[in-house]
């Protein structure tokens, strides 16, 4: 069994449209290669359930017939994953050195500033969470951040535009 | 002007639709290659191309095709590495977004010369957009009958899907995207084995780079001789560069390989010189991985040659005063930065990165991202400079996959070039916090051949 503290393993259902969409994943590969399907098939789960407890880990594991501790060694492995809720969303900006060269830290720091929280961590109103990611294959374009499920993607950001982005999405989760 | 092969019809609107990508010549190639060519005559053509691999190693794509075993009965498979992760690299994001049929083509005609019957893109997972456009792009294709079965009416049979990672830059290693393409963590395999004797489901396997499979489009379009009269010597053709870091325009760039260094940085063309006025301090020429080095050893090679934008003169000098091409990731420095900063923040990548597998490499990683960390913030020691080299010799060929070398290099090259700069931050501990080193001597003429450390 997988250990991750504080928070809430509680039973989970898959939507109709999530099996769906693993049965097509399934079908990319050779019999008996379902397993090719785990990192698709996280992804999809993730996208539904906002992250990956032990007991939607231990349902995709039975639906591709592998181990539970299969799919925990490469959900622990990506740093896509996440073992632990987040905020709805999550803004991923890429601190690595093309990107610093051009104000990375600074938006980190005003992101920071501007949501209260320390990276990695939730806001009250379980809106935002924020943390510093590995190059995004989009250097001569930064600073960058995405947010997921979708990785929308923002270049060449400006504290401006940083701002504008926060307050749309509160707008948004608000409607 | 330089010839363009890939981005020629970038900026044509909707060049990113089967239709408009169609009337531009598109997927010609593709009807030239499965009506009039054999597999084999394929493989002939990118051979005679010369096309070296974009990926970062520059092996030859024509000779590593030939290489693939064909056993009886067994399936072999094309794998498309776009898991692009080195920083400083990001053509292949762009070719894909911009342009995705051409890759689209490009895994037709690989997948035709190397009989795969089965291929799949694997995407970084944080490239979701791109997964969407190159979904979106396939299912064009099908519709148009250049995928699936009996392709044109050539009885030949292709499926291609993409495959999305998880997000880890040791991925972009071929057998550990293999791994990972099968579902599990991306631990690199120990080879060989080679993929192209075991790769995917232990059949033999290709894997090239996104840029490697489009450029067979205009290499069987135009013939492998066309391609190899562009270049200059055993760099044959056009290659992606991505341009970042303090730049005027910074990009995606198709130049012909044989350009000059100085003209791509400067010449309106290319980058448009160094952003607000500035003076160049040091480039890092071909991803974070490759050597860094000083404005005036980018910029004329220890001979006082004009360093030029091919895989032997940016290597020219070897590790001493050279460089390499690697990814064509060129990222470039102004004289306000400091490279003790940029090494702690690469050497934190690469231990970040590390699979673990190998002690060298997690352990070493580790060690240089502290010792790093502590010389940039004023708390570092004189003895500390040959600390780092050290540990970048222990690790350097002694690890299972070259994520060990692509971590030692950016280090052990950032001291030999500016150790000057490395010594200032542990005798002015305070200063180096609140300013930085500056340009010092990194752009003077060369006069004699640099000491070497
Ligand atoms: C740590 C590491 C990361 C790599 N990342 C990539 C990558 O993102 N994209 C890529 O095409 N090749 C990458 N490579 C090189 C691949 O292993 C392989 O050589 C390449 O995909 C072969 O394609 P090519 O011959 O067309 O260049 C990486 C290698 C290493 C060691
Ligand atoms: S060198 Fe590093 S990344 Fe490569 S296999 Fe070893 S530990 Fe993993
Ligand atoms: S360094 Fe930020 S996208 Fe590459």
């Amino acid at each position: 069994m997988l250990r991750v503290e504080n928070v809430n393993h509680a039973p989970v259902e898959f939507s109709a449209a999530l099996l769906n969409k693993f049965a097509d994943l399934v079908s990319r590969y050779p019999e008996g290669r379902q397993k090719s399907a785990l990192l698709p098939v996280l992804h999809e789960t993730q996208a539904e359930l906002g992250w990956l407890s032990v007991p939607a880990m231990d349902k995709v594991a039975a639906y591709l017939k592998i181990e539970p501790i299969e799919v925990y060694e490469v959900a622990s492995f990506y740093t896509m994953y996440f073992l632990r809720p987040q905020g709805k969303y999550m803004l991923e900006v890429c601190r690595t050195g093309p990107c610093c060269l051009v104000g990375a830290e600074k938006i980190m720091d005003h992101i920071e500033q501007k949501l209260g929280v320390k990276e990695g961590d939730v806001t009250a109103d379980g809106l935002f969470s924020w943390r510093g990611v590995e190059c995004l294959a989009a250097c001569g374009f930064g600073p960058v951040l995405q947010i997921g499920p979708e990785y929308t993607f923002y270049e060449n950001l400006t504290t401006e535009l940083v701002d504008k982005l926060i307050s749309d999405l509160k707008a948004k989760a608000n409607n | 002007m330089g010839r363009k092969l890939l981005l020629e019809h970038i900026n044509v609107p909707g060049i990113n639709t089967f239709d408009v990508y169609r009337s531009k010549g598109g997927y010609a190639a593709v009807e030239k290659a499965l009506k009039t060519l054999t597999p084999d005559e394929v493989v002939e053509e990118v051979k005679k191309s010369g096309l070296r691999g974009r990926g970062g190693a520059g092996f030859p794509t024509g000779m590593k095709w030939s290489f693939l075993a064909k056993p009886e009965g067994v399936p072999r498979y094309l794998v498309c590495n776009a898991d692009e992760s080195e920083p400083g690299t990001f053509k292949d994001r762009y070719l894909m977004t911009h342009i995705p049929h051409l890759l689209i083509e490009g895994m037709i005609i690989a997948s035709f010369a190397l009989g795969a019957k089965t291929s799949y893109i694997y995407v970084r997972g944080e490239m979701m957009p791109q997964i969407r456009i190159l979904e979106k792009a396939i299912a064009e294709a099908r519709n148009a009958g250049f995928l699936g079965k009996n392709i044109l009416g050539t009885g030949y049979d292709l499926e291609l899907y993409v495959q999305p990672g998880g997000g880890a830059y040791i991925c972009g290693e071929e057998t550990a995207l293999i791994e990972s393409l099968e579902g599990k963590r991306g631990n690199p395999r120990i080879k060989p084995p080679f993929p192209a004797i075991a790769g995917l489901y232990g059949c033999p396997t290709v894997v090239n780079n996104v840029e490697s499979i489009a450029a067979t489009v205009p290499i069987i379009r135009d013939g492998g001789d066309e391609y190899a009269k562009i270049g200059i010597g055993r760099s044959t053709g056009t290659k992606l560069i991505s341009a970042s870091g303090n730049l005027n325009k910074p990009g995606v760039y198709e130049i012909e390989l044989g350009v000059p260094v100085e003209e791509f940085i400067y010449s309106d063309e290319y980058c448009g010189g160094i952003a607000n006025g500035k003076r160049l301090k040091a480039v890092v020429a071909g991803g974070s991985s490759v050597p860094i080095l000083p404005a005036n050893l980018i910029l004329k090679t220890i001979n006082n040659e004009s360093r030029l934008m091919s895989y032997e003169s940016l290597s020219d000098g070897g590790f001493a005063t050279g460089s390499m091409m690697g990814s064509g990731g060129f990222i470039a420095f102004d004289e306000d930065q400091c490279i003790v900063r940029n090494t702690w923040n690469f050497a934190r990548f690469y231990h970040h990165e590390s699979c673990g597998q190998c002690s060298p490499c997690r352990e070493g990683t580790g060690w240089m991202e502290k010792v790093l960390h502590r010389l940039e913030h004023g708390h570092g020691k004189l003895s500390d400079m040959d600390l780092l080299v050290d540990v970048s010799k222990k690790i350097e060929g002694n690890t299972i996959c070259p994520l060990g070398d692509a971590a030692a290099w950016p280090v052990a090259s950032a001291i030999r070039h500016f150790r000057d700069e490395f010594e200032w931050h542990v005798t002015n501990p305070t200063e180096a916090v609140s300013r930085n080193f500056g340009l010092a001597h990194y752009a003077d003429p060369l006069s004699k051949p640099e000491e070497v450390a």
